[in-house]
């Protein structure tokens, strides 16, 4: 598989008058042509201000370091502002969470659509029409041509989202961020637009980049899953590996956190993580997540790497053996008859 | 055995008169389309549907917030109107979705949990102090929050907060809606446990609008699912969980995230979207999204069908009709 993005050691600080806050502390991630990455965690952890840096759309005050940022062998952090505003775009596309906010409500459906493409790669405006009642089509609007002239307030959630999708495919972008595409959506809604994602990335072999903090959306979309806590990766790994044996005690209890019908009992309590996240602003040396974390001993202070414990299954924890251990003697005694 | 619900809703008909456009005339809009609702002390029932289904204006009839415009709202067989409205305030409290717009931020945690009892006059201020920080502690709250503002608490804590304030007057009923939406997985986890505590602790009978049919398996031990102003099913959880009956309700429940890698995302042929309320299809108002409709559900509407199992309003289960 091609990378179409690749990303090294990416670093986002915000200076505030308590303290620098490091909010991105030094990740890197790949993704490949047609592939699927999550990256997940809970607010405050990062993730989307990762993908803004990757945008370069972060706010004035928030600097963004990184050893490499790549798009298809283009060096994004080589770009002037005059150069990321071609990507931006037209190679890489972004959905956001709340397509009411995200769409402007003076401008017809079929404005907003065309402007993007008539700009990026200077078309007619009558191919720049067909191109968009083609992808409405695509997104599964129904009489496209009509909703053209339409305001996004007369469009109900899941059609707004729907224009948003077909929106950030007009230029035909190599990379796609969706950052909680689906969040402020109905379930069987969000079922839809994520079948809709994926069957468009199938279609125009994109890569994917998609934020959440729903590990039901990261299971059933992702290739490739990277868990974030406090600006880091934590752990990473192909889903089934990831799901099957969450090796990061952070993504252990995460996955109890979720009550998963069929496997959690009527009125059973959930799994929780005591503590709060520590705080970002100066510098953490150790795992960020030791203070909340039941298995934490002396060495986790220390200054610590992510490892690969197995192919395509990376963890940033220096116990993770151990604690894999224990959790394979538990699952022994509680599988092991009285 | 037969026992008064606590709470009981019979024929609820909510009907707002709206204008599409600034010349049009006003139109009547069927938010809330003859719903029958009933649960036992200590139960809770939960009540799920997609957003304008109108499971938001049920909770608001139910607090006393909008009036019907008709049928009838009883607790403890006691008809809602001959309530007064510092009474019923007593005895049913919400939880809203958004513990950040749901508390004043120029209040302090103290004054906004102490606001009820000072304005049902109960105690004197030492007394109101204490009672408030019994509840702070049976809510997971530190002590040192009493003198903060929202602003300084976490989202969770926050919902605590808002938690707190509803139980404060001890009532006996919670309408929940959304409580857990807006916050983290961890967060949500800690806020289920607690209203899971609380229900046992206090006894409380919780109506719980969620869209989240997870958090609605796990907690509710009853289930009415909305479409259009209507409940279409109405079963014991349990049962609702392992068999639900009426197609929309098994689209509901397949369109379910849960966390298994390699099942891809499922597809539960629901087509076009949620049709407007002002226009609703004729017939059954679900035939235009159902995999099963027949001629009958284009024409006729279906009636509710009682059963052993509860109810369910689809002409797949009505003997005397062919689909």
């Amino acid at each position: 598989m091609t990378t179409t993005l690749s990303v090294e050691n990416l670093r986002v600080s915000i200076p505030l008058a308590a303290g620098v806050l490091h909010a991105v502390r030094g990740i890197s991630f790949e993704v490949a042509r047609g592939e699927t990455l999550c990256l997940v965690g809970e607010s405050g952890c990062g993730k989307s201000l990762t993908s803004l840096a990757l945008m370069n759309l972060l706010p004035s005050r928030a600097k963004r370091e990184a050893d490499r940022i790549a798009l298809n062998g283009t060096d994004l952090l080589k770009l002037g502002e005059r150069g990321m505003a071609k990507v931006r775009g037209s190679s890489m596309a972004m959905i956001f969470q709340e397509p009411m906010t995200s769409l402007n409500p003076a401008y017809t459906i079929g404005n907003q659509l065309e402007e993007g493409i008539r700009l990026h790669k200077g078309v007619s405006a009558k191919e720049a029409r067909e191109r968009a009642v083609y992808l409405l089509e695509k997104v599964g609007i129904t009489a496209a041509s009509s909703r053209l002239g339409q305001y996004p307030h007369q469009l109900s959630g899941g059609l707004r989202q729907r224009v948003m999708i077909a929106m950030a495919l007009m230029c035909g972008p190599e990379l796609l961020i969706c950052d909680e595409p689906t969040t402020a959506l109905d379930v069987t809604i969000q079922a839809q637009i994520l079948h809709l994602i994926k069957d468009l990335q199938r279609e125009f072999d994109m890569a994917v980049i998609l934020i959440t903090h729903d590990l039901g959306v990261v299971a059933r979309v992702a290739d490739r899953v990277a868990v974030m806590y406090a600006g880091e990766i934590i752990e990473s790994g192909d889903v089934g590996e990831i799901f099957s044996r969450p090796t990061h005690p952070y993504t252990q209890s995460l996955m109890n956190c979720i009550p998963v019908p069929g496997k959690t009992a009527h009125g059973e309590r959930l799994g929780t993580i005591p503590g709060i996240v520590p705080s970002m602003i100066g510098e953490m040396t150790g795992c960020a997540f030791a203070n909340r974390c039941g298995y934490a001993r002396d060495i986790c202070l220390e200054p610590l790497v992510t490892r690969e414990l197995v192919p395509n299954h990376a963890v940033r924890c220096v116990r993770a053996e151990e604690v894999a251990a224990i959790n394979a003697g538990e699952t022994l005694r509680a599988g092991s008859p009285a | 055995m037969t026992t008064t619900p606590i709470l009981e809703a019979r024929d609820l008909f909510c009907t707002f008169q709206v204008r599409q456009g600034m010349f049009q005339p006003k139109r009547p809009l069927h938010a809330v389309n003859g719903v029958s609702l009933s649960i036992e002390k200590g139960g809770v029932l939960g009540l799920v549907g997609e957003s304008g289904c109108g499971k938001s204006t049920v909770a608001r009839m139910l607090l006393g917030l909008q009036e019907p415009t008709s049928g009838t709202l009883a607790i403890d067989g006691q008809p809602l109107e001959e309530i007064g409205r510092k009474d019923l305030a007593k005895r049913v409290q919400p939880i809203f979705q958004d513990p950040y717009s749901s508390l004043n931020p120029r209040k302090t945690i103290g004054s906004i949990i102490g606001l009820p009892l000072y304005v049902h006059q109960i105690g004197h201020a030492s007394e109101r102090r204490r009672k408030v920080e019994d509840i702070m502690d049976l809510c997971g709250l530190p002590k040192r929050a009493y003198d903060m503002y929202p602003s300084q608490l976490s989202g969770g804590q926050r919902q605590r907060v808002a938690i707190a304030r509803a139980l404060v007057m001890r009532p006996e009923i919670v309408i929940c809606d959304e409580p857990t939406s807006a916050l983290d997985v961890s967060v949500q986890a800690q806020i289920l446990n607690l209203l899971l505590d609380l229900r046992r602790e206090l006894g409380l009978t919780y109506v719980l609008i969620s869209h989240n049919l997870a958090v609605v398996e796990l907690i509710a031990s009853k289930v009415s699912v909305m479409y259009l102003g209507r409940i279409v099913e109405e079963a014991e959880g349990q049962d609702f969980f392992r068999d639900p009956r009426h197609p929309y309700s098994q689209a509901l429940l397949a369109s379910v995230l849960t966390p298994e890698a390699g099942l891809g995302v499922p597809d539960a042929q629901l087509g076009s979207a949620f049709p407007n309320p002002i226009d609703p299809p004729p017939g059954c108002t679900f035939h235009p999204r159902c995999a099963h409709a027949g001629d009958a559900c284009r024409t006729i509407r279906p009636a509710p069908i009682r059963d052993g199992r509860g109810l369910v309003e689809c002409h797949l289960f009505d003997e005397s009709v062919t689909v």
